[in-house]
């Protein structure tokens, strides 16, 4: 009996909601669809054709279209790395017990870099990473790098990049992993304690496997979000100098509203939607067994 | 007396460590609210200056002037419409789907997760051009209706756990009375599942606010949001640093409220619950 209801009132509840997801939601994905076979350009509206596969054989032998997904992915190598290392190290020092009142205001202060707006970390970044009176150059002056160009320079803007997702994202990972050590049974932990004085056996032997659940997640999303990257970039470097920095979805942009062939853009979004869908099956193969 | 000194060091240690870590956080926010402060002069010295009579010029002139305050104000009306929107239609959604069973309800889920996920772009692009075509462009509405995409799942999500958290009991002896499920969740289950709903109205609120790619593409003057405007400061040379600051600190001053009243519940919203 439980749980079973008419087919009127499931659809009164959820209705509202499918519709409004399926007319902004999908909607939208199929004009997407549309357009990805046409010839579509902006500026020569007058002009738009079918042209079947076009646009997409175009994007799958479109070196820049691969350059932008390796450049992407080659961020997410440098910094899911440092952001699960420092990430972890934060955590294991906040699940340790003592210092409650300054643990929790450090756990506070973790919340900050997560919720600032992502362009506005990118506006800091073009303030503190100047080249003349940024306060980073000045904190490096003394090791001798004071006059380093952060912005105009490829391998400093990306190193750039990788700073702010580092500094907005370990939090994030930081408190995910501790809340896994919180799942650990107390007994077990102490238990394993009076085993052995060094710390990474515990956290190998006994801790890794209750951090497993939160370690997928953080990898997934980050994967998903680094994908999605765009407006911190977008307002630090516009994914210059040259392409240095222009990850999947800034190319994209730049291709469909500054080279204004949605066409072809189209296409590459749909590339990239697909990927997408390919990641949340894996997520949700992994955590939603039992819904 | 050995183990004594160890355990000092190691306290030693830890205060260091977490000072470092809360400087790192908090030190950014610290550098943009004393640029903010700076005059134009001020804020373009080379090395920067850490002590220098501060003025509320920069706030001023950008608020006033510049039309920033505009800007925050279409920013809060569309994300305080698209949280109520996302709540209306998605604490139903979220109260039938922790409650009733039904087919399809597995790729509900899915659907919803891939929402989070994918790239906004994917999405911008035809929405500029059916916006377009609607004459939709520069309109709050827009915004509003886009901002559900991401809004609505998460509304979703963190109600429907909220309300599987809430013992089936209490629904059942509300219907034996002949209650209809419309009463049993306005009347039972939503005032015990207000929690969850401040949380994900939060999130809602957060997202939606600091949102930019589509504030930048689909709206120009009349809807345009406090991100895009703070953006639209960096063009050309001379770069007013101060008020970018001004502003920078304007939009972020609120998030940041919200995001500590939230922070219990943040990396749980932000995992879509996959990490409790």
């Amino acid at each position: 009996m439980r749980g079973k209801v008419s087919r009127k009132t499931i659809f009164g509840f959820l209705g509202p909601s499918v519709i409004a997801l399926a007319l902004i939601g999908i909607a939208p994905l199929l004009y997407a669809l549309w357009t990805s076979l046409h010839f579509f350009n902006l500026t020569k509206l007058k002009k738009v054709k079918f042209v079947g596969f076009e646009n997409y054989t175009s994007v799958l032998t479109d070196e820049v279209f691969w350059q932008a997904m390796g450049r992407t992915f080659f961020l997410l190598g440098v910094s899911l790395p440092l952001q699960l290392g420092l990430g972890l190290g934060i955590a294991l020092i906040l699940h340790k017990p003592g210092l409650t009142l300054l643990k929790t205001l450090a756990r506070l202060s973790l919340v900050l870099p997560m919720a600032t707006t992502y362009a506005v970390v990118g506006l800091l970044g073009q303030v503190m990473f100047n080249q003349k009176f940024g306060v980073i150059n000045q904190f490096l002056s003394p090791f001798g790098g004071g006059n380093i160009n952060w912005i105009g320079d490829s391998t400093n803007a990306f190193a750039m990049i990788v700073f702010w997702d580092v500094w907005q994202w370990t939090p994030f990972v930081a408190l995910v992993l501790l809340a896994g050590l919180t799942t650990v049974p107390g007994e077990i932990e102490e238990a394993a304690r009076l085993e052995t004085k060094r710390w990474w056996t515990v956290l190998r032997y006994v801790q890794l496997p209750f951090l497993m659940p939160g370690l997928v997640a953080v990898l997934i999303l980050r994967t998903a979000d680094t994908l999605k990257l765009f407006d911190m970039v977008f307002t630090l470097t516009r994914g210059g100098p040259g392409s240095s920095t222009e990850f999947i979805s800034l190319m994209i942009q730049r291709v469909g509203f500054r080279g204004f062939d949605q066409g072809l853009a189209s296409a590459q979004a749909i590339i990239l939607l697909i990927i997408t869908i390919i990641l949340a099956q894996i997520y949700i193969r992994v955590f939603y067994r039992e819904v | 007396m050995a183990a004594n000194a160890a355990a000092r060091r190691s306290m030693v240690w830890q205060i260091v460590l977490l000072a470092l870590i809360m400087l790192v956080c908090v030190f950014p926010f610290y550098w943009m609210v004393t640029t903010s402060l700076k005059t134009q002069i001020v804020a373009l010295e080379s090395p920067p200056v850490w002590l220098f009579e501060p003025t509320l010029n920069n706030y001023r002139e950008a608020l006033f002037e510049d039309g920033v305050l505009r800007t925050l104000i279409n920013s809060l009306i569309i994300a305080i419409c698209t949280t109520a929107l996302a709540l209306c239609l998605g604490v139903p959604a979220a109260f039938a789907l922790a409650r009733f069973e039904f087919r399809g309800k597995k790729d509900l889920w899915f659907w919803f997760i891939t929402n989070r996920m994918v790239s906004p772009i994917v999405l911008a692009l035809p929405f500029f051009l059916i916006a377009r075509n609607l004459g939709m462009l520069d309109m709050h509405i827009t915004l509003v209706l886009i901002y559900l995409t991401f809004n609505l799942p998460i509304v979703i999500w963190i109600c429907t756990d909220q309300f599987r958290s809430i013992p089936y009991d209490l629904d059942e002896a509300a219907r034996l009375e002949g209650a209809s499920q419309l009463t049993i969740l306005a009347k039972i289950c939503l005032p015990l599942a207000m929690p969850g709903v401040a949380v994900s109205a939060i999130f809602s609120f957060i997202f939606s606010w600091n949102e930019l790619m589509f504030g930048l593409i689909l709206t120009r003057t009349a809807a345009k949001t406090a991100p895009a405007m703070a953006v639209s400061f960096m063009e050309g040379y001379n770069l007013p640093y101060g008020k970018i600051m001004a502003t920078s600190t304007l939009i972020v001053i609120p998030v940041l409220i919200f995001a500590l009243l939230a922070s219990k519940q943040l990396v749980r919203g932000l995992t879509m619950g996959a990490v409790k």
